[in-house]
């Protein structure tokens, strides 16, 4: 496979041992735990909305360096957007895993979280990926049915 | 026999690659390839249905390889060899059809911690149905189960005790003759899974005297699909059928039905025949060759990962220090990574292993991690496939090393 270091590139590499993000959140408005039961993969991630933006975020929990980098730096892409604005990166983020998305323009709204697009030609590590990107869609749909909705399970 | 020859039998490892994960499924030889092609383009039929000839040959072959399978475990009447379509249906056979009718309130069950999920869960099932009690034997810290445990485990009250004979994580070979006879001792009868060990070791059900034992064939050579139960005949002969239809009646009628003897009784609609026929040419190949042959080659390429993989100080190995009790499973992590990453590098490599918890969550929550890389041998592997893992681990352990915490 030559994409393995675009995978495992510095970037992931960082965010996935030792993220900055991974610490626990005064006042969280929202808790959700995400997991991938195949893997044993499991993340909590928090968030805190200041009307309808997303004023912070901090998750924690254990899982491979692929979801780990997914989350905390997905967490960097999304903070300070609006909740609106959050929901159409995320779809962007998903479409560029499943290889739906060909305008590369397109692709720049992703800033850093970019760098997961090579995770694509890994079909074995894609739920890794989008592993936090579930989690974070089914708190903001929670947040939508005004908090009511089921503990999410990403499978 | 030369190991270069013998992976000539097996088209698909012309493929530049160290296939290292025959516990989840093993490579097929030409010989079970071309089998099932013979079958398919000379003889396919229905068995057990048509008067014509096309149909007789089908249900011969048929037949003639539950006989063969007989004879390969050594039991005592071939109708005590039953098709299923893998070790997990055979398992959920035995607990619907024997635990759920002879398990009482406040029975126990006894398993081993090192089980796999499909010899777990269908038994929580009949305990909570039955209102009895699961009870597990652990493991001590050379992952082996500790007389101990055995004779504290397994009491009066215990109805059914489920045994791996090789645990599919840590390679750990079971001492089941030992514990079958004490679990007869306590009136309990025992269930034994052979699916890691069936590949690699002569079985006889009779020696053992296990009441059952279930394998799926797709580890040892044969198709995906395929599985066999056997039981001891005047326990099946008691056990209501687990599944309904075609083939295992007698008479039925508007309201009511009489069921087939055995084998037929638990061979509900069309087999898979070209699965059964396949698991035949599968025992003729693995006899040819001898299990003698197979421990040989084994011994040696699992002895040297042991001791290669050993010097790498990076790695936590979960193996048993004795090599006697050892089968060819070694489950490993690199310090510090997920096991994961370091199967997406090793495949980088060429290296098959599977990582993940190997369904066996609660020996992987009693061992306190959540997963492993497993690298899993049979007689087609060289000691060149250990050294491309022990390169591309550190190649992997490069990689992370300078993140690791």
């Amino acid at each position: 496979m030559d994409d393995l270091t675009d995978v495992y590139n510095e970037l992931i590499m960082e965010h996935s041992m030792n993220s900055y993000n991974k610490k626990k959140l005064e006042n969280a408005d929202y808790s959700e735990i995400g997991h991938n039961p195949n893997c044993g993969d499991e993340i909590t991630l928090e968030l805190k909305l200041n009307g309808n933006i997303i004023e912070d975020m901090a998750f924690s929990g254990h899982g491979c360096a692929i979801s780990q980098a997914s989350t905390s730096i997905m967490i960097d892409t999304l903070k300070g957007k609006t909740i609106d604005e959050a929901k159409e990166i995320i779809k962007t983020f998903i479409e560029m895993i499943k290889r739906e998305i060909t305008d590369e323009e397109e692709l720049k709204k992703l800033e850093d979280a970019i760098a997961f697009r090579n995770v694509s030609n890994m079909p074995a590590r894609v739920k890794c990926a989008l592993l936090a990107w579930h989690t974070i869609e089914d708190i903001l749909n929670k947040n939508e049915n005004g908090g009511k909705g089921s503990i999410n399970c990403c499978q | 026999m030369k190991l270069e020859e013998i992976k000539k039998d097996f088209p698909i490892l012309e493929n530049d690659i160290a296939y290292l994960d025959s516990g989840a499924t093993t490579q097929k030889p030409t010989k079970v390839i071309d089998a099932i092609e013979e079958f398919y383009t000379k003889y396919n039929a229905n068995p057990h249905r048509g008067a014509y000839s096309l149909s007789v040959q089908a249900t011969e072959v048929y037949e003639n390889t539950r006989t063969r399978i007989s004879k390969f475990i050594n039991s005592k009447h071939r109708e005590e060899i039953i098709f299923t379509k893998n070790a997990t249906e055979a398992l959920n056979l035995i607990a619907y059809s024997y635990g759920m009718d002879n398990i009482k309130q406040d029975d126990e069950i006894v398993l081993s911690i090192m089980e796999h999920h499909s010899n777990i869960v269908p038994w929580q099932k009949v305990c909570k149905v039955t209102n009895s009690k699961l009870n597990y034997m652990y493991i001590n810290d050379e992952f082996e189960i500790p007389d101990e445990e055995i004779e504290t485990k397994i009491t009066n009250k215990t109805k059914i005790v489920g045994i791996t004979h090789v645990s599919n994580v840590l390679g750990t070979i079971n001492n089941i003759k030992k514990i079958i006879k004490y679990a007869h001792k306590k009136g309990a009868i025992v269930v034994v899974d052979a699916s890691q060990s069936i590949p690699h070791m002569k079985i006889d059900v009779q020696d053992l005297d296990a009441d059952f034992l279930v394998f799926s064939g797709h580890k040892m050579l044969a198709p995906l699909g395929i599985g066999v139960l056997y039981g001891k005949k005047e326990i099946l002969n008691k056990m209501t059928p687990f599944l309904m239809g075609g083939d295992m009646i007698e008479y039925v009628y508007e309201q009511e039905t009489t069921f087939a003897p055995l084998p037929n009784k638990f061979e509900a609609g069309t087999q898979n025949v070209e699965g059964v026929i396949g698991l035949g040419a599968a025992i003729d190949y693995i006899e040819n060759l001898g299990y003698d042959k197979i421990q040989e080659i084994e011994k040696e390429v699992v002895s040297y990962a042991r001791q290669e993989l050993s010097k790498l100080d990076y790695l936590t190995l979960y193996l048993t220090p004795n090599e006697k009790n050892h089968s060819g499973v070694i489950s490993f992590n690199i310090n510090g990574v997920h096991p994961h990453d370091v199967a997406s590098i090793l495949d980088s490599e060429g290296v098959c292993v599977r990582s993940g918890n190997h369904c066996a969550q609660p020996l992987m929550r009693f061992l306190g991690i959540d997963s492993t890389c497993r690298a899993s041998f049979y007689f087609y592997n060289a000691k060149e496939d250990v050294d491309r893992l022990v390169n591309a681990l550190d190649k992997a352990y490069n990689m992370f090393k300078k993140y690791i915490i």
